[in-house]
């Protein structure tokens, strides 16, 4: 299992399947089978997908633990790198088809609509995670520094899980859901904190450096 | 020139393909159920605008008795019964009448109306609407003096539409009008769209179009119609004040609290729809404007 985990195979398998949706994304618009209303669903489908990738990469740490399987910390950062990829399809989709570079009215937006004002700060605090995602700045930062500073993840997901929640009128099935699974999310890694606290759980403390640091 | 949608594929050659496809594709009995209106007359009331495609009008659709995605009432309302379909006029009114289908399919000649049609989300049709004034279903009452606006009811079946569950809005939906706009010549009982009856989606067997205010205010499938005294609750504003209040006139400068309203996106029009700037009353303000003159449109959204 270790080797599978470990092979750079695998870790392109995983990337692809993490392109899918984006693969798909891109057929529909070839086909032009975007619906109704295409700016509507690419929004939501980016949307969507930035929140699920969110979330799969925060369930990378205690299923290291769970599953003990400790290899799994190599496909964190691409999650997550590809969480950012979806959020910046999704922040581009708003700015160039919907608001069409008109500043003033995005602006308005950010400052006016608080569903826009979370969405934009889940994504200000992803950018600095994503460019100190390499190894070299584990190392200017110091692995503490580091890990502190990506722990801004989580508010970057609540935010966005906040975003979703504002925005649905009536139906809050979705948004509920990815709430609920931030917050086992949360409390796991809450309780992992405590108990780590008194003795050591090395299966749910991260790599350090990161296993990939060669990239 | 300017090109009309007949112009481009004639009306009954995709309806045959879509019908063959339809078909060949899925079960017989999921063949569409719509039929053809004849003596239609053609409105002065419609825009010169280019209609939006059938099948975008009839599967992009907003019914959260038939789930909340707008791609769901397409499916999930394939079944939906709608005959035999009555419909009550009660209320403040002399006598209390019951309609059947067939007796309001003539109580009026039909007319085909191309309206321009804006969603409270931001996006807009053209509808080819088949119908008459809704006037004409009114007046087979005699309203009391006491009858100050006109509240509806949709059909409400929990069996039928089992997706309304995840919804979260009060059913049965309810919609309510001032006495003066339910009769005014622009308000339209829809029973058609594109020369045929309705799809259950878009609100079989009838449905209100009021093309001047927000499209949730033209409330679908009908079976209640009450004249009443006070202003009627309506569903929206029931369920977030803030956002829907009981006017819902389209309006640009009154923005809704998760989006402006000053521009929408003209569905259909290029590979994204076009982005334009939306106008008072839909663009209807010559003939509805005078219906507002002593209200403030801004605390009256």
């Amino acid at each position: 299992m270790r080797k599978f985990w470990l092979s750079g195979w695998t870790k392109a398998l995983v990337c692809l399947l993490c392109l899918v949706p984006f693969l798909n994304l891109s057929w529909r618009f070839y086909q032009n089978k975007l619906t109704a209303n295409p700016i509507e669903f690419i929004t939501h489908y980016t949307g969507d997908w930035t929140i699920r990738f969110l979330l799969i990469t925060l369930a990378i740490t205690p299923l290291r633990g769970i599953l003990n399987q400790p290899q799994l910390i190599r496909f964190r950062r691409m999650l997550g790198l590809l969480a950012f990829f979806y959020a910046c399809l999704h922040f581009t989709t708003w700015i160039g088809l919907d608001k069409q570079f008109d500043t003033r009215e995005m602006w308005e937006d950010v400052i006016k609509r608080r569903f826009i004002t979370a969405g934009m700060t889940g994504l200000l605090l992803m950018a600095p995670l994503a460019v100190t995602s390499t190894a070299g700045w584990v190392r200017r930062l110091g692995y503490r520094r580091w890990q502190l500073l990506h722990r801004l993840v989580y508010i970057s997901a609540l935010a966005g899980v906040i975003h979703y929640y504002w925005l649905v009128k009536s139906d809050i099935r979705l948004p509920a859901m990815y709430a609920g699974i931030l917050a086992v999310q949360l409390l796991y890694r809450f309780g992992a904190g405590l108990i780590s606290g008194r003795k050591s759980v090395p299966a749910t403390r991260p790599l350090h450096p990161p296993a990939d640091a060669r990239g | 020139m300017h090109l009309r949608h007949s112009d481009v594929t004639p009306k009954e050659t995709y309806l045959n393909r879509r019908r063959f496809l339809t078909a060949a594709l899925a079960s017989p009995f999921a063949a569409r159920a719509e039929t053809r209106l004849t003596g239609i007359v053609k409105s002065p009331f419609s825009t010169t605008e280019t209609p939006t495609a059938y099948e975008a009008v009839t599967s992009y659709n907003n019914y959260y008795e038939f789930g909340t995605g707008k791609d769901e009432p397409v499916k999930l309302a394939r079944n939906y019964h709608t005959s035999p379909w009555t419909v009550s006029l009660e209320g403040e009114v002399v006598k209390p009448k019951m309609l059947d289908l067939d007796e309001v399919m003539k109580l009026a000649p039909l007319e085909e109306r191309i309206y321009r049609h804006r969603c409270v989300e931001g996006w807009s049709f053209v509808i080819p609407w088949v119908g008459f004034p809704l006037s004409a279903l009114l007046k087979q009452v005699e309203p009391t003096s006491k009858a100050k606006y006109v509240a509806f009811q949709s059909y409400y079946d929990p069996k039928q539409m089992l997706s309304s569950r995840q919804a979260h809005i009060q059913f049965p939906y309810v919609e309510g009008l001032r006495l003066d706009e339910a009769m005014h010549p622009l308000t339209l009982l829809s029973v058609g769209v594109y020369g045929e009856t309705l799809p259950p989606q878009n609100g079989a067997p009838f449905r209100l179009t009021v093309p001047w205010k927000y499209g949730f205010k033209s409330i679908k499938s009908i079976v209640k119609v009450r004249f009443v005294e006070k202003q009627p609750p309506t569903t929206w504003n029931m369920e977030w004040p803030e956002a829907y209040g009981f006017y819902c006139n389209v309006n640009p400068a009154v923005d809704h609290p998760t989006h402006s309203q000053a521009t929408e996106v003209r569905l259909g029009v290029g590979r994204f729809g076009q982005k334009i700037k939306t106008q008072l009353f839909n663009g209807y303000g010559d003939q509805v404007a005078s219906l507002y003159t002593v209200m403030d449109l801004r605390k009256n959204y």
